[in-house]
C-alpha cells in the first residue's frame, strides 16, 4: 500500500515532527520549517500529532496514489489537483488507487504539507522519519523524493471530511515580525546596535533554506568576533562578522562559534519559513515571561479552533 | 568530595537554558560540563527534550508548556547542590589508529616543515597525547578533541577543500578531529583512521562521546588496509 511519486518538485521532504535527543551525536533536529501548517494537516487528517507528511517547499509534487485513502494540503498557497479537477485546501479528501495528486507551484508562502490518513509509513531514524539532507539520514535514504519512489501508506482508513474554514487559516503575507527573546551574546552588542536590530527591516535573500535564513540589511556590529562553540537552539540568531543576521532552523549546526541575539519563537520562526527571497522581517524584542504566555495563548486558541465538518 | 556545580544559567530561547561553566577551553571544565550532562541525563531524563554538551557550556532544552525557565532553573540548581559533581577519572579511553602519511595526509608534509619538525616528530605529537572529547557537532559524528600540543597547532586552511575523504584526521589551531563522513572541510590533514566515526546502523552510533578521552595509535600502511581503511 504506497503513494508513488511522479516527480518530485523543487524540494519535497518526508517530516513527521522532528527528531530529538539526538544533538549529543550532532544530528540537528529536521521537522517541518513552519510547525503550525504541519500540525493541522495532521489534525484535519484526524492523525496522530507527529505523523509524517510531506514537506512541499515552493511546489511542483506530483503523486499517483496505489490506495485508497485519504488526503490533506496545508500551508503555503499551492493549488491542490486530484485528477485535475482543483480541491480546496485546509481540507480532507478522499482520493482512490490511481488518483493523480498535483501540487502547483505556490502563489503566497514557501512551503505546504502533504498529509495522509496515519501518516506516511517510514521507518524511523533515531526516533524519528525526517529527512535531512545534510545528514543524509531520515525519509528515504536520506534524500528529497524523486520520481518513482514509493511512500508507504495505510488502506482502509475511515476519516471525516473536516476541514478549516478559510476566516481561519493563517495567510502568507511577504513579511513577518519576528519576537525575540535576547539571550546569548547580547550584552555583547551594545545599545545602538540592538536598536538597530530590532528597529531595521530586514530582507530574506536567496540564501535561505532549511538551515537557516540568512538576511540582509543594517549591519549589526558585536564587540567580539566569536565564543567557544556553544549549542544553538532552534531559531538562534547568529550574527557573523558581516553583521547580517542569520535565524538557525530546523537543518541548522547543534553547535557553533559566532555570536548571536538570542532566539526566535518557534511560532514566528513558522512565519519566517513562509517567506521568500526580497520578503521582509522585522524583529521585536520579548520577555522570557511574555514568550511562554503567547505560547500557551497560541495552544489553548488552537485547541479551541473548531474543525468543520463537510 | 568535588565541590558542586554551579554554573550561570541564562535564557536563551523560549524552550532553551544555557549553562556556562567558563568561557576558556580546559580540562578541568570539560569535565565540569560532562559532570552536568550525566547528572541531568540520570535526575531529569524525561523531562529534557535534548541535551547539547560543548566546551565550557551545555544547552539544555525543555518543553516550555511543561516548564518556566524559573522552574527547569530550580530543577537543575536542586540536583546541582544534591549531587557532587562525579570524579571524571573515571571516563572511558578510546583508542582511535591511524595512518599517518602524505598518501592519507595531504598536509602533513606542509605542516612538518612549517612547524620546523620532522614528520615522525610530528606524529610522536600528535599520538603521545590523552585528548578530551569537548564537544560532537558540525556534522552527525563530528567530535572536537583537545588540546593539541602548541608546536603542532595549525590555523584552518583560508578557503576549504571541497572534499575531504570520510576517516581524515585534521588539525585546527588547538584542536584536532576524525572526518565522520565525506564533505568539506578547512582542516589540515595528517592521516585517516579506519574506524568509522558515526555508522548510522551502529548501537551506540559513535565510538566516542563527550568527556570521553581518546588516544591516536600509530599503524601502518598493512594494518590501516587490514582494519579496513582505504587510499585515495
Amino acid at each position: 500500500m504506497s503513494m508513488r511519486v511522479l516527480h518530485g518538485g523543487v524540494l519535497s521532504l518526508l517530516q513527521d515532527a522532528g527528531r530529538f535527543g539526538a544533538h549529543r551525536l550532532g544530528l540537528t533536529n529536521g521537522g517541518p520549517m513552519d510547525f503550525e501548517a504541519f500540525h493541522y494537516c495532521n489534525q484535519l487528517l484526524q492523525n496522530m500529532p507527529d505523523c509524517c507528511a510531506i514537506e512541499i517547499s515552493v511546489g511542483g509534487l506530483q503523486l499517483e496514489s496505489l490506495v485508497d485513502t485519504w488526503v490533506c494540503l496545508t500551508g503555503a498557497e499551492m493549488p491542490l489537483l486530484i485528477n485535475d479537477q482543483e480541491c480546496e485546501r485546509w481540507c480532507v479528501h478522499p482520493v482512490a488507487a490511481g488518483d493523480r495528486i498535483r501540487v502547483e507551484y505556490a502563489g503566497r508562502g514557501c512551503r505546504a504539507y502533504l498529509g495522509v490518513a496515519d501518516g506516511f509509513r517510514i521507518p524511523p531514524y533515531l526516533g524519528s522519519a525526517s529527512t535531512v539532507m545534510r545528514e543524509g539520514v531520515g525519509g528515504l535514504n536520506g534524500v528529497a523524493l524523486q520520481r518513482n519512489d514509493q511512500l508507504p501508506c495505510q488502506a482502509n482508513v475511515r476519516r471525516r471530511r473536516l476541514y478549516l474554514p478559510l476566516s481561519e487559516q493563517p495567510r502568507y503575507p511577504g513579511q513577518a515580525t519576528v519576537r525575540v527573546i535576547p539571550g546569548y551574546q547580547q550584552r555583547h552588542f551594545n545599545r545602538t546596535e540592538q536598536r538597530r536590530f530590532f528597529g531595521a527591516p530586514y530582507a530574506v535573500t536567496e540564501r535561505s533554506d532549511r538551515m537557516g535564513y540568512r538576511l540582509s540589511g543594517s549591519a549589526v556590529r558585536c564587540n567580539i568576533n566569536g565564543v567557544l562553540s556553544e549549542g544553538i537552539c532552534h531559531g538562534a540568531i547568529q550574527i557573523p562578522p558581516d553583521g547580517q543576521p542569520i535565524v538557525l532552523l530546523n537543518d541548522r549546526q547543534t553547535i557553533g562559534g559566532y555570536p548571536k541575539m538570542g532566539a526566535a519563537l518557534r511560532t514566528d520562526a513558522s512565519r519566517l519559513a513562509q517567506l521568500r527571497p526580497g520578503d521582509t522581517v522585522h524583529f521585536a524584542a520579548v520577555t522570557p515571561g511574555t514568550a511562554r504566555r503567547i505560547l500557551s495563548l497560541e495552544q489553548r486558541f488552537t485547541l479551541r479552533k473548531t474543525l468543520r465538518e463537510h | 568530595m568535588l565541590p558542586s556545580l554551579s554554573p550561570t544559567m541564562q535564557c536563551v530561547g523560549a524552550d532553551a537554558l544555557m549553562l556556562y561553566f567558563g568561557d576558556e577551553i580546559s580540562a578541568a571544565t570539560g569535565a565540569q560540563v560532562h559532570s552536568a550532562t550525566a547528572l541531568i541525563d540520570a535526575h531529569l531524563g524525561n523531562d529534557v527534550v535534548d541535551l547539547v554538551p560543548s566546551y565550557s557550556s551545555l544547552l539544555v532544552i525543555f518543553d516550555p508548556l511543561q516548564f518556566t525557565h524559573v522552574e527547569m532553573t530550580r530543577r537543575l540548581r536542586a540536583i546541582f547542590q544534591r549531587e557532587a559533581a562525579e570524579p571524571s577519572t573515571g571516563s572511558r579511553v578510546v583508542e582511535l589508529p591511524v595512518y599517518y602519511a602524505a598518501e592519507t595526509g595531504p598536509d602533513l608534509t606542509t605542516l612538518a616543515r612549517e612547524a620546523g619538525l620532522a614528520v615522525a616528530e610530528v606524529i610522536e605529537l600528535h599520538s603521545a597525547r590523552e585528548y578530551q572529547v569537548f564537544a560532537i557537532g558540525f556534522a552527525p559524528g563530528f567530535a572536537y578533541l583537545g588540546e593539541l600540543d602548541e608546536r603542532i597547532a595549525r590555523p584552518r586552511h583560508a578557503s576549504p577543500r571541497e572534499r575531504v575523504t570520510a576517516g581524515s584526521v585534521g588539525i585546527a589551531d588547538r584542536q584536532t578531529a576524525v572526518y565522520p563522513a565525506d564533505s568539506p572541510g578547512g582542516w589540515n590533514l595528517i592521516g585517516r583512521c579506519p574506524t568509522r566515526m558515526f555508522d548510522p546502523e551502529g548501537d551506540p552510533p559513535m565510538p566516542v562521546a563527550v568527556g570521553d578521552r581518546v588516544r591516536f595509535k600509530p599503524i601502518s600502511r598493512e594494518q590501516y588496509l587490514a582494519l579496513g581503511g582505504t587510499l585515495p
